[in-house]
């Protein structure tokens, strides 16, 4: 199949605006769902765009998440460095070994326990915002907030102090550039891992009320998971709620203000917050790169047999816009149903931190509703640019807002 | 409407306690318990889409 893969469509594909898929997602959905692309080592995946089947690939335990398997589809050469170093978590295993792994972290990311944090994240985000008016219109959004609210959520979560996120938010943020050279992608990664290593280490030492103290507690020196595995754990908790959120944040409030009718809706009804996250995931679905997985056993998806070593990519934001799932799914629509999206993902894969995500993304929404109301662009709308990232993200969002808004507050 | 849940493959994703708080919620390890085994039949258009959004499809309801 290599010879004729220069006539495939490659993939990554890119977004000419931040606010649709590519529109190759869309050409593959009109065909039927799936279809063959290039990747940048001349090697070919099927990419699924549909919903049914996205959550086919992504639920079938014939597929597998091992990237050491010989097959799986990697988005960019750094990607594969990184994966093939053996650097890995329960993110790149599969059952049992992923069960057990997963489980160590599961209790911690309950539903109700995650709600308790709320009132730090809404100290969080009301403490920026404040910041934010003292100092005036008009801001970067991205820096001044959307980086900030996941950056010291995590600093509180994990027991990390303050100063220390730029430091990880420099590191994350070179691993998650595409266009990193394989060397810098696994510099950075082996400099994260030092850091939690540290941070384990001064939670021995020092145990406070946080979840790293906690982890040392419950499960190191038992026999469930190693030091090694707990250290590149720690640095998945680091990192996995940090860029994710972040470019949530940024490209949700974009996304509201360019529906302002919806967005005035919100801030009378603030009930209708946690119906608009949902359709903010679906509508963005930022991991840009997609879960990617290699077949084990054949399987047939949309019509096609996947054999065994043949990669496939489930495009998560092509299945977020499938019609037959979500009506006029272009549309965005806050009082839709849209809690079935796969925005983070499907299958025992799916993303441990979506509740922390949710908690963050609504109080951002909400509180910026309530205390920033005349929140508008600074500049053309249409010109916010993309980075070429693992995720859908802004290079900067400038916005501007009443100058009053920030008196006697 | 009976639910069965089959612990062994819960991942703890905790999308059963969004979609229908009233009948599911999470152990102390993070896994899913059935708080309500005998549901109103209200509660059946959460349930299912609860059933739905499992994404280890550990949740099973039969509606017969």
């Amino acid at each position: 199949m290599t010879d004729l893969s220069d006539a495939l469509p490659a993939f990554p594909m890119t977004r000419p605006t931040p606010f649709d898929p590519p529109p190759g997602y869309a050409a593959v959905r009109d065909a039927g769902g799936l279809a063959r692309v290039r990747l940048w080592d001349g090697r070919t995946a099927w990419l699924v765009t549909n919903y049914e089947q996205v959550r086919s690939l992504l639920g079938d335990p014939r597929i597998s998440v091992d990237r050491r398997r010989e097959g799986f589809p990697f988005p960019t050469p750094g990607r594969e460095a990184l994966e093939r170093s053996g650097k890995t978590t329960f993110v790149g295993m599969d059952p049992p070994d992923h069960t057990r792994l997963r489980r160590v972290f599961t209790k911690y990311f309950a539903v109700k326990r995650i709600e308790a944090l709320r009132p730090v994240v809404q100290r969080i985000v009301d403490d920026l915002v404040t910041d934010l008016l003292a100092a005036g219109p008009p801001a970067d959004f991205v820096a001044a907030l959307a980086g900030e609210v996941p950056a010291r959520t995590i600093c509180h979560v994990l027991g990390m102090p303050l100063a220390d996120r730029a430091r990880f938010q420099a590191l994350d943020h070179e691993r998650n550039t595409l266009t990193t050279s394989p060397e810098n992608v696994i510099r950075a990664t082996n400099e994260m891992l030092a850091y939690a290593d540290e941070l384990i280490t001064r939670k021995q030492r020092e145990p406070a009320d946080d979840l790293v103290s906690r982890l040392v507690a419950d499960q190191l020196g038992g026999d469930t998971i190693s030091r090694e595995e707990l250290v590149a754990a720690v640095r998945l908790l680091i990192t996995a709620g940090h860029e994710t959120t972040t470019n949530m944040i940024g490209l949700g409030i974009a996304t509201l203000l360019r529906h302002p009718e919806q967005l005035r809706e919100l801030r009378a009804d603030p009930s209708l917050v946690p119906a608009a996250v949902e359709e903010l995931l679906r509508y963005i679905s930022i991991f840009h790169i997609s879960p990617t997985r290699v077949v084990v056993e054949p399987i047939d998806i949309a019509g096609q047999r996947l054999e065994a070593g043949d990669g496939g990519i489930a495009a998560v934001a092509g299945a977020n816009r499938d019609d037959a799932a979500f009506p006029d799914a272009a549309t965005f629509d806050l009082h839709r149903e849209a809690r079935h999206h796969v925005a983070f993902g499907y299958g025992v894969h799916q993303c441990l931190g979506q509740p922390l995500a949710r908690v963050e993304l609504q109080t951002v929404v909400e509180t910026l509703g309530r205390r920033i109301p005349s929140l508008r662009f600074a500049g053309d709308p249409d010109a916010l640019e993309i980075r070429e990232y693992a995720f859908l993200s802004l290079a900067a969002l400038p916005l501007t807002w009443d100058a009053a808004e920030g008196e006697g507050r | 409407m009976r639910i069965v849940v089959e612990i062994d493959q819960c991942v703890g994703g905790g999308q059963c306690v969004m979609a229908a708080p009233d009948v599911f919620d999470q152990d102390d390890d993070g896994l899913v318990v059935v708080l309500d085994g005998d549901p109103a039949p209200g509660l059946a258009d959460d349930i299912r889409l609860a059933a739905r959004l499992c994404p280890a499809r550990a949740i099973v309801v039969d509606d017969t």
